[in-house]
């Protein structure tokens, strides 16, 4: 049975409609990566599966149970977390802190939440700053902070949001390899990116969507060749 | 319980609803171009109908003559409020800005109890006085001058906004307020205006309650409360929303206080809000 | 697996001292213990408000100090729903009428003790709370603020014209002469109220104390910092909203029974009023708002400033009190949005030095 099982996924609103009958599925412990140029509607997918919004048609099973209509905080109890494309760090409160709430998720006992949230913010390289107030980070570090909080809850699936957008070149492979170190773990991802250098490293499967419809899905390589793919980002000349 | 006499009420209702809306309509504005809400805005009316009063009673000055007056010390009051408060306090949190505003309105209601002590005061003998009858329906002719004043007040406003290079500015700013500067949209002067204009509104729904109703430092209280739960009814930020909710302010109170209780009247307003944004929880044209 | 791997980042001796950094980390304290300056400014504050009310031994000295307590609780008890959990009340004046009302009828009318009345008070309070924040919890920031205006504003309405419970009139509390600490009644002197205030305000203040280092604290910081992005790391939103809620309740209206024993008239204009929410929060604010102690600061400044001007410039007819109250308010929002607990810090010595910023990225 596969981790993550998606059937028939549709959404409108108002007019335009977002996603339209989309169905994958994830194997456990692999990263399936999700492009297509913008209003595709990757995010929309992933609001849908976290319990953001409510779909209008389709099925979602997690690990077996149907989770389409359940509050994002249940879902995350159920073992899946995410990213949020634009950053939402608890601004007044420290890095520790701001981990310390996904940690607490995981343990309800304070000193097994903090050992939780310092470990996963050694996993990503912030434990220095674990101090500082969340509003002071860079974007790359509060990149690296999204992830450590979805992280300290100890998801068993990962959905991130766009994990190197506005982050600049030099810092990209280092993010690239922390995603990776992920997988090694035993999380398995679900990744939105416009990068597809990165993606071509870590995928191992990528799904294309395009004006709400899944149109490929295959290799990184296979998706790299595939006509329609092309024409969706660039047009029917390149195909 | 004749069909004249609830026919009487609908009518003083939405007569008052203008009125309402008006308020409303200045505190929806400013709202929508910074996310502030000017808890001050009862006093700012307080002040517009003192105004009226004291060029009335030293200078006799009617408050139909002076209403242009009036609204543009308003229009500067709001101005200076921006400038001397608002602008400080545009990026501190909700609580900061609304308890700035609301030492502004303990410091003005207390400065008019100072200034021209607690009593009442009336406009006596307006050149808009006494009564009209339409078909068998009295309408007090005050009444009805500051209706129709505050109707044209807010197509007025409601044409500058939509119309106007100027309006259009405000809405840009109000939309996105990086953008709109980028654009060249110098946007603290349209936050001044913004002030300056909300203010007027207040300042012209003063003026013309002046005609008829009792001034004293406390008569904003009431007023603000309505037009609060009218701008929240309707939407933050929705001037149309906030005629709406005026008029089905007015049109709760009048006609609640004579069919239900009057004393309760202003429960059934609230409650009506409460119901609203039960089921729709950014008001009824609300974007939030 | 992916075909190419990416090119190495940290040279590989970096592993071991990150280890040691992480255990490092793991074995220091949460939280910074107490410096002795603290600990000294703490016992002197102790010994102080403990020998005022004998070294200040006449009524009015006593009074303002009751009415800084009282003034603390409830604005401590709005600050553990506005300042922790981010939801701004602007109707808490209907917690306060319902333990004031409570324990004031329940004497009146059947003697019962008003310790016994308060704690029906704070649960009647308490299920207020749960029935107010059901419906509006999904409202957001003004909406919710207006929402509980209104329903403040109609509360006091109703017990205006509820005749069970007096009215406009209110409720008259006997004066009874025996049995003072069960009847909580003091007739002969201020010290006692004086000592039940300063318990009750230390009561709420440990209890935030404690909320601080609980995971209910970091859920209340969470959802008001950002709601989404609590609810996507497990935060059942509206339970933590209601249980705050319901918190900040129970010490409003423990504050409301203490008042009607204490000013023995319990009445609609005086509980319920608008202007007490309003002040309650003002105090909050001031003081500086989702902290331990500015609730307890911003009261004890603008109390006695309420009360002293009141007494030699206010009157009935003055309002000068009211012009520097309200002046005094815009100029610490302005330039000093933080509260004045900013200022305080800074004397205690407990202002950690401010971050760098940090340059570039990853």
């Amino acid at each position: 049975m596969a981790m993550l099982e998606v059937e028939g996924l549709t959404k409108a609103f108002g007019g335009v409609v977002a996603n339209n009958d989309i169905s994958f599925s994830v194997e456990e412990g692999e990263i399936l990566g999700l492009i297509g140029p913008n209003g595709a509607g990757k995010s929309t997918v992933f609001e849908l599966l976290t319990g953001f919004h409510s779909a209008d048609a389709g099925r979602v099973r997690f690990q077996g149970r149907p989770i389409l209509g359940l509050r994002p905080d249940q879902i995350n109890r159920l073992g899946m977390g995410r990213t949020f494309q634009k950053l939402k760090p608890f601004q007044r409160m420290t890095v520790e802190e701001n981990v310390m709430v996904g940690g607490l998720q995981h343990d309800a006992d304070l000193g097994a939440a903090r050992e939780q949230a310092l470990t996963a913010l050694y996993f990503v390289g912030l434990l220095d700053k674990r101090n500082a107030d969340a509003g002071t980070l860079s974007t790359g570090q509060r990149k690296r902070l999204e992830l450590a909080r979805a992280m300290a809850t100890g998801p068993k699936l990962l959905l991130l949001d766009e994990v190197t957008g506005g982050v600049d070149q030099r810092s990209i492979p280092a993010l690239t390899e922390l995603v990776g170190r992920l997988r090694s773990q035993g999380t398995t991802l679900i990744v939105i990116e416009h990068n597809m250098q990165v993606l071509m490293s870590l995928a191992d499967r990528i799904l294309a969507l395009h004006l709400g419809r899944k149109i490929a899905v295959g290799t990184p390589r296979e998706i790299q060749e595939d006509t329609l793919v092309i024409e969706s980002y660039l047009g029917a000349a390149y195909a | 319980m004749t069909l004249e006499i609830i026919i009487q009420a609908i009518i003083s209702g939405l007569l008052m609803g203008f009125v309402y809306a008006l308020i409303a309509a200045g505190l929806s504005l400013i709202f929508g171009l910074m996310e502030i809400v000017n808890f001050a805005h009862g006093e700012f009316m307080m002040l517009g109908m003192y105004a009226a009063f004291w060029l009335w009673s030293l200078f006799g000055l009617d408050p139909l003559v002076s209403l242009p007056i009036c609204a543009a010390l308003l229009f500067c009051l709001g101005v200076a409020t921006h400038y001397g408060i608002i602008r400080h306090i545009l990026n501190a949190s909700m609580l900061v800005q609304i308890c700035a505003t609301f030492g502004l309105a303990i410091f003005l209601r207390a400065s008019a109890q100072f200034l021209w002590t607690p009593d009442f005061r009336t406009i006596s003998h307006p050149i808009v006085e006494g009564r009209v009858e339409i078909m068998g329906i009295f309408i007090g002719l005050p009444q009805l001058v500051a209706s129709l004043g505050c109707l044209l007040a807010f197509a007025g406003l409601y044409v500058f906004i939509n119309r106007t290079d100027t309006g259009l500015a405000l809405q840009a700013t109000a939309q996105d307020r990086e953008a709109a500067s980028l654009m060249g949209i110098p946007t603290d002067r349209m936050y001044a205006l913004g002030w300056g204009i909300g203010s007027a509104c207040v300042g012209v729904a003063g003026g013309l309650l002046a005609m008829f109703y009792f001034i004293f430092p406390e008569v904003g209280f009431l007023f603000a409360l309505l037009a609060y739960v009218a701008v929240a009814m309707g939407g933050f930020g929705s001037i149309t929303g906030a005629l709406f909710a005026g008029l089905l302010i007015g049109l709760m109170e009048s006609l609640g206080g004579l069919l239900i209780d009057p004393s309760f009247k202003y429960v059934f307003i609230f409650a009506m809000y409460l119901v609203v944004v039960f089921f729709r929880p950014q008001g009824l044209f609300g974007r939030y | 697996m992916p075909s190419s791997s990416p090119p190495p980042l940290s040279p590989p001796s970096r592993a071991t001292v990150d280890d040691a950094s992480l255990r490092a980390a793991l074995d220091e304290p949460s939280r910074k213990p107490l410096s002795g300056r603290q600990k000294a400014l703490g016992c002197l504050a102790a010994a102080v408000l403990l020998a005022y009310p004998f070294v200040f031994d006449g009524p009015f000295p006593q009074h303002v100090m009751i009415m800084i307590f009282l003034y603390a609780l409830m604005a401590q008890s709005w600050n553990i729903m506005a300042g922790y959990c981010g939801q701004i009340s602007l109707g808490h004046a209907v917690f306060f009428g319902i333990g004031a009302y409570s324990s004031g009828f329940l004497f009146a009318t059947y003697h019962i003790s008003p310790w016994l009345g308060m704690l029906v008070g704070i649960f009647l309070a308490m299920a207020m709370a749960l029935v107010i924040g059901i419906p509006t919890f999904r409202l957001r920031g003004h909406y919710f603020a207006i929402a509980t205006l209104v329903i403040g504003e109609s509360v006091q309405i109703i017990f205006q014209r509820w005749e069970f419970v007096g009215a406009a009139r209110g409720i008259w509390l006997p004066i009874v002469r025996e049995n003072a600490w069960l009847n909580f009644q003091f007739n002969e002197s201020k010290i006692p109220y004086y000592f039940i205030a300063l318990g009750f305000l230390a009561l709420a203040t440990l209890a935030i104390w404690r909320l601080e280092r609980s995971k209910a604290g970091y859920y209340f910081r969470a959802i008001r910092e950002d709601p989404d992005a609590a609810s996507s790391l497990g935060v059942n939103i509206t339970l933590y909203k209601t249980v705050a809620f319901m918190m900040s309740a129970g010490f409003m209206a423990m504050a409301g029974t203490f008042f009607s024993q204490y000013i023995l008239i319990v009445d609609p204009e005086n509980v319920f009023a608008l202007s007490l929410s309003i002040l309650v929060l003002l105090m909050a604010v001031m003081g500086g708002v989702g902290t331990l102690l500015g609730p307890i600061i911003g009261a004890a400044v603008l109390v006695p400033l309420s009360e002293y001007t009141r007494i030699y410039l206010g009157g009935t007819g003055g309002a000068v009190d009211l012009i520097i109250y309200g002046a005094l308010i815009m100029l610490i929002c302005i330039y000093k949005p933080d509260g004045l607990i900013g200022i305080a810090k800074q004397w205690l010595g407990r202002r950690p030095p401010p971050e760098e910023t940090a340059h570039g990225d990853a």
